[in-house]
This record gives C-alpha cells, sequence and structure tokens, in this order.
C-alpha cells in the first residue's frame, strides 16, 4: 500500500496524535515542548494548585521573563526598575510557580534570560518534527525550523502543563511559494511585510502556512524566523518552513540538541520533514521576490503597507479613513520622508544578531538625528554579550542610541518603554495596532535597515540611498 | 465556567473591523495574575478619555447599552495577541456573545473556553445586525440559532465540542485527563521507537 502524499504539516500531524478527531471530539496533540513566560502563565499555574495537579512533564516546560520586565539595568543595590509593583510582582509568581512545580527558569541569574522565542532556537531547545505550543501568538516563530508552533490561551497552558496534550481540530494548509532574489537592501521583514499585505491580515484564518521556494530556502535561519514570527499577522495558526542543511548547520552543537552519534540519527530522521511530492494544500499563494522592495506600514494594522519608494495609498473604506487619520498621514504624499520621533530595534520578530548587525552596518560612524531617540534591545542575554563582543554596544552608542537589556521591551511596552500620544515611532516589531506602543502612539513597522536608515535621517528613509552613499565612498 | 443555554438580550454594536486584542485590552493592563476585575479596562482606550471619565461617544456608554450582553464586531474581530485577558475582560464585564463575519483562531478558541459564545454569521446577517444596533435577540447554543424580534432566525455553525462545553459549563480539562492512559502509552511508544 503506498501512502499518499503528505504536506509537512500533516506528517508533524500525524505523528502527535494521541487521539484523533471525531465528529463530537478535537483530537488529542501531543505537546513536545511549551514554553512558559510571566504574563500568560500565572493563572494556569493558579488552576492546576486548585485542582490539586502537577505539572505532567516539567521536563517538556521551559520558562522566561520577558514581557513585563524593565530593560534598564538593575541599580547598585540590584534593585530593578520595574515599570510598577504589579509588573515585579508578575515576575516574582512566576519564579515561584518555576520552584514550586519543578519547571526550568531562565531567570535574572541565567545567561540565557530573554524574549522565549529567541531563547527557545538558541538553547536548541526548538527542534524540527516537534510541536510547540506557548501562551503567546509569536510562537509562530519556531515553525522556521520545521517545528508546528502556535500560541494558545492560558486556559490551554495549564491543559498542556497538566497533560502534555491539547484539543485541537486539524487546521487547514496554505503554501506559500516565494521564487526568485531578493533585491539589495531588501530582507525577511520586507517579504513578511509584502506577504501580509498581499494576502491580508486574515489572508490565513484557519489555516497552517508553509513558505516555501527557492527564496525561502535562501533565506538564513534568522531570516526564516523574522518570516514565521510574523505569521500570526496574517491570522494563521502557524508557520512552517521545511527544516534542511541550513537548519542542520544552525543547530548543531547547542545545548539542548543531540549531540555525536545521536545527532546524527536525529539529522536523518529531520531530513524526511519536508512536503512530499503532489501533497495537495487546501489554498496556495504564488510570490514573486523580485518584486519585494523595502517596505512599511502605514496604518494601524500589519496589512496596511506600502513600498518605501511609494506614496500612502488612498483610503478605499472607512476604516482606512480613520486608520490613515490616526497616523496623521496623507494620502498621495510619498511615504518616505514622515518625520520620526522613535526608533525601535528589537522584539522577537527582529533581535536577533543578524538584526542588530545590519542596523549598526548603517549606523557605524553616523550619528542618529538631533531630537531622535533609539532604542536597541537585544532579544536575549546572549545576543546582548555576542553583540558586545564584537562591539555593536559601542556603534549604537557612538550613534546616540540607547543599548538595553534584553526582553520585548516597545513592542508592547508592558515594561513602560513606551512613547508620548502622537509621536511616530519606526519599529522593527510586529504590529502597528492603535496604542500598542503607548496610547496615542503611532507606530510604522518596518526592517532593521529601514529603522536604521531612518533614525539616521529622522525621517522615514530608503536604507538603499544610505548603502549606495557608502558604496561610491568606498569607490 | 458559567454554562451559557440560551441568551436574550439586546446587542451593542462596534462596527470597526480588526478589532484586535490590544483594544480590548491594552498590553499595560495584562501585568495581573488573576483573572478577575477584567471588565473594568474592557476596551479601555476607547471607553475612557484621557481624563479618566467615560468617553460618552463610545458605543458601550450609550445609556441603552448598558446591560448588553452581545456584542455585534465587525469583520475578523480578536486578531492579534493570544491573551486571554480578551474573553476575560468581555466576560467581567458581561458580555456573554460576539458574532462577526469572522473572528480570529486564537481569541475564538480562548472565548468559548470562558462560557463566551463567539460565532460566524453569514455576511448578509451580519451587516444587517451592524446597521439595527441595540436590537433585541434571542441566542439559542443547542439550536445554533439566533432569533430576530420578527421571529426570524439567522443559523451559525459551532464545533459540536465547544456547543456542549457551554451548554454544561464545564472547562475542558476534565475530557483531557481522561485521555491519561493513552497519553502514556503514546508516550511509551515514542520512547521505544
Amino acid at each position: 500500500m503506498s501512502a499518499a502524499p503528505r504536506t509537512l504539516f500533516e506528517k508533524i500531524w500525524d505523528a502527535h496524535l494521541v487521539a484523533p478527531e471525531s465528529a463530537s471530539a478535537p483530537a488529542v496533540l501531543y505537546i513536545d515542548l511549551q514554553l512558559v513566560h510571566e504574563v500568560t502563565s500565572p493563572q494556569a499555574f493558579a488552576e492546576l494548585r486548585a485542582r490539586g495537579l502537577r505539572v505532567r512533564r516539567p521536563d517538556r516546560v521551559l520558562a522566561t521573563f520577558d514581557h513585563s520586565t524593565p530593560t534598564l539595568p538593575a541599580d547598585a543595590s540590584g534593585k530593578r526598575p520595574y515599570a510598577t509593583a504589579e509588573a515585579e510582582q508578575q515576575v516574582a509568581t512566576l519564579e515561584a510557580n518555576a520552584r514550586e512545580f519543578g519547571i526550568e527558569l531562565h531567570g535574572w541569574d541565567s545567561a540565557h534570560r530573554g524574549i522565549v522565542h529567541v531563547i527557545g532556537p538558541e538553547l536548541g531547545a526548538t527542534q524540527p518534527g516537534m510541536t510547540i505550543v506557548c501562551g503567546d501568538s509569536h510562537t509562530s516563530t519556531h515553525g522556521a525550523f520545521g517545528a508546528l508552533a502556535f500560541g494558545i490561551g492560558t486556559t490551554e497552558v495549564g491543559h498542556v502543563l497538566a497533560t502534555q496534550c491539547l484539543l485541537q481540530r486539524k487546521p487547514k494548509t496554505l503554501a506559500i511559494h516565494v521564487e526568485g532574489k531578493l533585491g539589495k537592501g531588501v530582507g525577511a521583514k520586507d517579504l513578511i511585510l509584502h506577504i501580509i499585505g498581499r494576502i491580508g491580515v486574515n489572508g490565513g484564518t484557519g489555516h497552517v502556512i508553509e513558505y516555501r521556494g527557492s527564496t525561502i530556502e535562501a533565506l538564513s535561519m534568522e531570516e526564516r524566523m523574522t518570516v514565521c514570527n510574523m505569521s500570526i499577522e496574517a491570522g494563521a495558526r502557524a508557520g512552517l518552513i521545511a527544516p534542511d542543511e541550513t537548519t542542520f548547520m544552525w543547530l548543531k552543537g547547542r545545548e539542548r540538541v543531540p549531540q555525536g552519534a545521536d545527532w546524527d540519527r536525529a539529522v536523518e530522521r529531520w531530513r524526511a520533514l519536508r512536503s512530499d511530492d503532489g501533497a495537495r494544500y487546501d489554498a496556495d499563494v504564488y510570490i514573486d521576490a523580485t518584486a519585494v522592495k523595502p517596505a512599511v506600514t502605514y496604518g494601524t494594522h500589519p496589512g496596511m503597507v506600502v513600498d518605501l519608494d511609494a506614496m500612502v495609498p488612498a483610503a478605499t473604506d472607512a476604516q482606512e479613513r480613520r486608520a490613515l487619520d490616526y497616523m496623521q498621514l496623507d494620502a498621495g504624499r510619498a511615504i518616505a520622508g514622515t518625520p520620526v520621533d522613535i526608533v525601535f530595534v528589537g522584539s522577537c520578530t527582529n533581535s536577533r544578531l543578524s538584526d542588530l548587525r545590519a542596523a549598526a552596518s548603517l549606523l557605524r560612524g553616523r550619528r542618529i538625528a538631533s531630537g531622535l531617540r533609539m532604542l536597541v534591545v537585544p532579544g536575549s542575554e546572549q545576543i546582548k554579550r555576542d553583540a558586545e563582543r564584537e562591539g555593536l554596544h559601542d556603534v549604537f552608542k557612538a550613534a546616540g542610541a540607547e543599548w538595553r537589556e534584553a526582553g520585548c521591551s516597545m513592542c508592547l511596552g508592558m515594561n513602560g518603554d513606551i512613547g508620548k500620544p502622537g509621536q511616530l515611532v519606526v519599529s522593527t516589531s510586529n504590529r502597528n495596532f492603535e496604542g500598542r506602543q503607548g496610547p496615542g502612539v503611532r507606530t510604522v513597522l518596518a526592517s532593521p535597515l529601514v529603522a536604521a536608515a531612518s533614525a539616521l535621517a529622522g525621517r522615514i528613509a530608503d536604507p538603499r540611498d544610505v548603502i549606495d552613499a557608502d558604496t561610491q565612498e568606498a569607490a | 465556567m458559567k454554562p451559557l443555554t440560551r441568551l436574550h438580550s439586546r446587542t451593542v454594536v462596534l462596527p470597526f473591523e480588526n478589532i484586535d486584542t490590544d483594544r480590548i485590552i491594552p498590553a499595560r493592563f495584562l501585568t495581573t495574575t488573576e483573572r478577575a476585575g477584567l471588565g473594568r479596562v474592557l476596551f479601555n482606550d476607547w471607553r475612557y478619555r484621557e481624563d479618566g471619565s467615560e468617553n460618552p461617544d463610545f458605543a458601550l456608554n450609550k445609556p441603552d447599552a448598558k446591560g448588553a450582553e452581545i456584542l455585534v464586531a465587525g469583520h475578523n474581530f480578536g486578531c492579534g495577541s493570544s491573551r486571554e485577558h480578551a474573553p476575560w475582560a468581555l466576560a467581567d464585564y458581561g458580555i456573554r456573545a460576539v458574532l462577526s463575519s469572522e473572528i480570529a483562531d486564537i481569541f475564538r478558541s480562548n472565548a468559548l473556553k470562558n462560557g463566551v459564545l463567539a460565532v460566524v454569521l453569514a455576511e448578509g446577517e451580519h451587516r444587517w445586525l451592524l446597521e439595527h444596533p441595540g436590537i433585541e435577540l434571542t441566542i439559542d447554543v443547542a439550536g445554533s440559532y439566533i432569533e430576530l424580534p420578527d421571529g426570524g432566525r439567522f443559523t451559525f455553525e459551532l464545533d459540536a465540542f465547544a456547543r456542549q462545553c457551554l451548554i454544561e459549563g464545564v472547562d475542558q480539562l476534565g475530557f483531557l485527563l481522561k485521555h491519561a492512559d493513552a497519553i502514556v502509552a503514546f508516550e511509551r511508544t515514542r520512547e521505544a521507537a
């Protein structure tokens, strides 16, 4: 009997079925790894305690704190500048829960504390073929490794803590085929913004996206994480990329991956994790990578995307008019040149070493515009150390930017890193919702290169102009 | 979880598309370690003015919206983050049902686990409800229909399992825990491989 061709998603799904779904009940899906942070876990631990339940597999849980944590260092007495006593209490609650339930926590004393979606891969906890969940929608990031990874609510966090399983209806599949070479100054962030602009903020609802094609294969691991990270911004449950040599090379030798002969066996197994020839998806979208340009958002959701060399599009309905009003942007005017108050480089989308290097490459030997504030927030303690070893922190500081401690920071402003009403932030994060970076704050999503170019100009700027100037100078 | 079998209420309408979870409850209110009490910050930055007073123009603040348990919202409600604080805030405020033409996956899943019916209606029916704010509706969960004042009905699809949980007011954890033996067997098989 020859098995029907299956997609990558179906292979992972099938391998984790404890009980298949039926008309009357969803599937019971086994979860290999749960990542936990301070914001979406306290009520789940409380539920376990109330029901007298233990964490079933503490070895399959990894915790850190990142959202409510200050990005300014502790003072001489060791006191950290939390935004509120409640935020400090939330972090203390996770510390207490981790102790009580026997969970590995990467806290203040860990060399690996950081954004949960940055440290999972960094530790090698994220591996191909796994099912991974977290009470955080950007769990889709881990799909870059060919893991089925998705965000869940706190009730479900409790379910997984107690049973290592989740009740799930099987989602549909959407293949996004990307072919061609990305141009100069165009990166993974521009690509995913282009894709969301094309399919819309609900284009992936009910689906798991598989990104495939020569463009995707050519992306580095960190770029793949940027792409998969924003799958949720298209409404998708998860984003997936088939693991390949790039994936294996990146993971090899990391703390939690198999070593020696076990590593070889694991890689052998992982090589089968790709969609079979002839496998069918519920929907397909085709993207020409050569048409992707440096792009930014101009509205109040991540689907309102405009190329940097284009004009702000005219509003087609009341919603878009409202968004343009909020953003104080005029349709028909160039998006480039819009004055900027703050530049934020960070978040689970773009806070990895390559992102920091990209931003630093434009800032080296230059100063950011006067009056502009720039925050650079590495994704983890490890990235912070690696960046400092390369001297990137000196580049940022010499340019006039603030070099901060690892965390989510201004992506959602939970820790007090926010702008003032009316200010415009060019941000390498993932959401430009109204008020996301503080009440009344206007967010423009961009790549690290666009963010750095904009910081130099004090206006939304095209990094290709800075790159061209550098090239001419060198010639 | 409070059982939900039948609901009779006026609607309150937020006609905007893509109402995201940061609109429903801004991130700065997520430092709580409790589930309760979030109703007061539901739609905070819409509901209140900068001085903390109620914004009289916001739909939920209109006198006839007080006590409404059915929210009719624009397309793609609940997009964005996985924060369960969003349905916690809605439920705590008193909203028991959200009707839209599209609802984001994680929000819908979270809502149904907290006794908040979140269902998608056909576009024409949804549009009609948007155009008739404050109308009295009866929602029958078991029958999966909405009854209009003139006796007309809009039907909706609801997963059989989620419907049962809503009607009985039970959390799904009990159902999962019943699979303990199957989970052990699954782990053994995998470890042997």
